[in-house]
């Protein structure tokens, strides 16, 4: 489109384009086509411009109801369900039939015959099929697959969200001290960024999980999967101060930063209220796109069995059980609705992620 | 250029010493009865240890003191080890660390190599052709496919296809691994390769499936920038062909984003790809490395994160080296 306008008025293009001033650009096209501006641009806000081909994308509205429907289906979802986390189906019926072979005597007449003992107790439901009672079946346990799919996606969902945050906030602050003072701070802060990025994530996490298996109570304790998880932020926020970094330097070549330093602000207004909203729309996308990832981790840690204990309902740990071959072959039910629960957590995280990143981006004009 | 590798050979040196340090702290917080209680395991296992022999290793390797001053003394004596070529000795393979990962990286290779052509075969000519009909029927429909096999985690999709594959529809040996059970110890040659391509197909179609997209969807970002240049305009402008433009102008300079991506890739075309290995229960480094993970094996696990980290900063060294020599309007070193 861009390249058009371009072809068809080559002054025109000589127009500087500010990322940021949506309208500008907007502007400048309808001056080509020779209209009034009222006529055809609505004047919007930037966020209104985001926000209405955010809307307009198809993939991210999938995404965006995906997300939705994940979250109800987690956090309310076990209201209505009859069953717990932990709570075995004890309810199922093994009828026992026995007969032997006796005499009696009726009217002072012997007779013989067969006495039938009818019993039945009540027993562990476990690998039960898909029914009424059980809409995935029960695992196991005997706990109800379905209502555990539920519960797992609070564990799953809500560490996401924490860690996304966590690293954030780390990457944001070590990224823009690196990217505002500059020289050794710099220097230093890089150079661990690079340190960290040489971390194999796999093997550590794998060696973390066995350690902590081993101190006090640790390993019937969904802690350790706090604790790993934690560990992971401590490596994971690079990626973001990496962004942050380059995004400050560039701005802080710009006019508007020049303008801010001759008005004698103070270098913490400058950082957040100059700096850092400018950066905003890139940490955003990368948030999006970075929960994801981080879903796929705790996945990946249930699957490796060094998560949380494996008692716990986490859509991980549920999948953990296909490493039983027998459980792989005959019982899917127990292991494909958590995988697909991952799979679509993930899937709509880089849908809403990919729209937000064209929706903030100024070139794109769709 | 020479200046610049150096310096920058320098640094990662630096990095190396970081990485390694840090590993080895997380592996000293194993608690010691934890491996005493593995290595006893793998006493009883009939393996060759013995007590004697599970004190002298722990003498040697520091491992006895579990002070902050005993810890670190323990990382100088593995660090000045490493630095002469001795990486240890394995507790659970028994065997020299170093002959452990070069034995078992073969296969590991192999796989991730075949992957990664027949990804590059599909993602490049797919990426273009999205890119040169963009927000057309085709470039949508790749687009959410390729989204969707990146989102599927390699263990979901590895265990969907042996469930289908190998144990419903038998087309594959549903008891994995490298070669089949039944095949007589001893058979070499075609026989014996045969089997094992039998056997690989699944893995690597999983690979593939999994890696594509991101290759697809960034040799379609690139192709997007390429287009939109004015070395483009400009063939354009004087007359060229639609697909000589294509082909010869777009095509080519795509290739330089690519190459660097490639570079990159080191660390997986020689780490193994430990979970795909472990799913299909092949033999190569990643798998060898988490069953010996899991039983507290501190000289492999040492062994093999050094090894990886060596790789990834090669890789990165590596991409950014390609890049200038690919380009010759970049230039290092500063």
């Amino acid at each position: 489109m861009e390249e058009e306008i371009k072809m068809e008025n080559p002054e025109e293009s000589e127009i500087p384009v500010a990322p940021e001033n949506e309208e500008n650009n907007e502007i400048s096209q309808d001056k080509l086509h020779g209209e009034s501006l009222g006529d055809r641009v609505k004047a919007l806000s930037p966020a209104a411009t985001v926000a209405k081909r955010f809307f307009r994308s198809k993939l991210s509205m999938i995404g965006l109801v995906t997300i939705i429907v994940l979250f109800v289906f987690s956090f309310l979802g076990p209201l209505c369900s009859p069953w717990g986390e932990k709570e075995a189906d004890n309810n199922k019926s093994d009828a026992m039939i026995s007969g032997s072979y006796i005499t009696y005597s009726v009217d002072d007449t012997e007779l013989s015959g067969e006495e039938i003992t009818y019993a039945w107790n009540r027993t562990l439901n476990d690998y039960a099929g898909i029914s009424g009672d059980h809409w995935m079946g029960t695992d196991r346990q005997g706990y109800d697959v379905f209502s555990r799919l539920m519960y797992g996606g609070r564990v799953s969902l809500t560490i996401g969200f924490v860690v996304i945050l966590l690293e954030t906030l780390l990457g944001v602050v070590l990224g823009g001290i690196s990217g505002y003072f500059g020289g050794w701070v710099d220097n230093v802060i890089m150079r661990i960024v690079d340190l960290l990025s040489c971390i194999p994530t796999i093997p550590l996490m794998l060696i973390l999980g066995f350690a902590l298996n081993g101190i006090g109570d640790l390993e019937t304790s969904i802690m350790k999967l706090y604790i790993i998880m934690g560990v992971l932020c401590l490596i994971g926020w690079v990626g973001t101060a990496r962004l942050v970094r380059g995004q400050i330097l560039s701005l802080r070549e710009q006019e508007f930063m020049l303008a801010a330093k001759c008005s004698g602000l103070s270098t913490r207004s400058k950082i957040f209220k100059h700096l850092l909203p400018n950066v905003i729309p890139q940490l955003i996308v990368s948030m999006t796109l970075g929960l994801g990832n981080v879903i796929l981790m705790e996945a990946t840690l249930g699957f490796l069995g060094i998560g949380a204990p494996l008692s716990t309902a986490t859509w991980g740990n549920m999948i953990n059980l296909v490493q039983d071959m027998r459980i792989r072959s005959y019982y899917p039910n127990m292991w494909i609705g958590a995988g697909v629960c991952i799979t679509l957590a993930i899937l709509a995280f880089n849908f809403v992620g990919d729209g937000l990143r064209d929706a903030f981006d100024p070139k794109m004009k769709r | 250029m020479v200046k610049y590798i150096v310096k920058r050979l320098l640094l990662s040196i630096f990095i190396l010493l970081g990485v390694s340090m840090i590993i080895y702290f997380i592996i000293r917080l194993m608690p010691m009865d934890y491996i005493d209680q593995t290595l006893g395991g793998l006493m009883s296992g009939g393996s060759a240890m013995n007590q004697e022999k599970i004190d002298a290793i722990k003498a040697l390797y520091g491992l006895d003191d579990n002070s902050f001053g005993g810890i670190l003394k323990g990382y100088f004596g593995w660090l000045g080890r490493f630095l002469k070529g001795d990486m240890g000795t394995s507790y659970m393979y028994n065997e020299k660390v170093e002959d452990v990962i070069i034995d078992n990286m073969g296969i590991s290779f192999g796989i991730s190599f075949v992957s990664l052509i027949f990804e590059l075969i599909i993602a490049i000519p797919l990426g273009i052709k999205c890119a040169v009909n963009q927000y057309g029927k085709l470039d949508y429909t790749a687009t959410v496919v390729c989204m969707t096999l990146m989102a599927f985690p390699t263990f979901f999709l590895g265990n969907l296809f042996i469930m289908l594959f190998a144990d419903k529809l038998q087309w594959f040996d549903p008891s994995l691994g490298l070669v089949s059970t039944s095949l007589p110890v001893g058979t070499s040659g075609w026989v014996r390769f045969w089997d094992m391509m039998w056997h690989l197909v699944l893995p690597m179609v999983v690979l593939v499936l999994l890696n594509v997209g991101s290759y697809m969807r960034y040799q379609r970002t690139n192709t997007l920038e390429v287009l939109n240049a004015d070395y483009i305009r400009t063939a354009r402008a004087k007359g060229l062909s639609e697909n000589k433009v294509i082909y010869k102008h777009v095509f080519r300079n795509t290739m330089i984003p690519l190459v660097t991506v490639l570079a990159s890739a080191l660390p997986m075309l020689f780490g193994g790809a430990m979970i795909t290995e472990t799913v299909f229960n092949i033999p190569g480094i990643g798998k060898k490395t988490y069953d010996a993970l899991m039983k507290g094996d501190i000289p492999l696990a040492m062994g093999y994160n050094m090894f990886i980290a060596i790789l990834t900063v090669l890789g990165i060294l590596l991409s950014d080296i390609m890049y200038a020599v690919v380009d010759p309007r970049v230039k290092l070193g500063k």
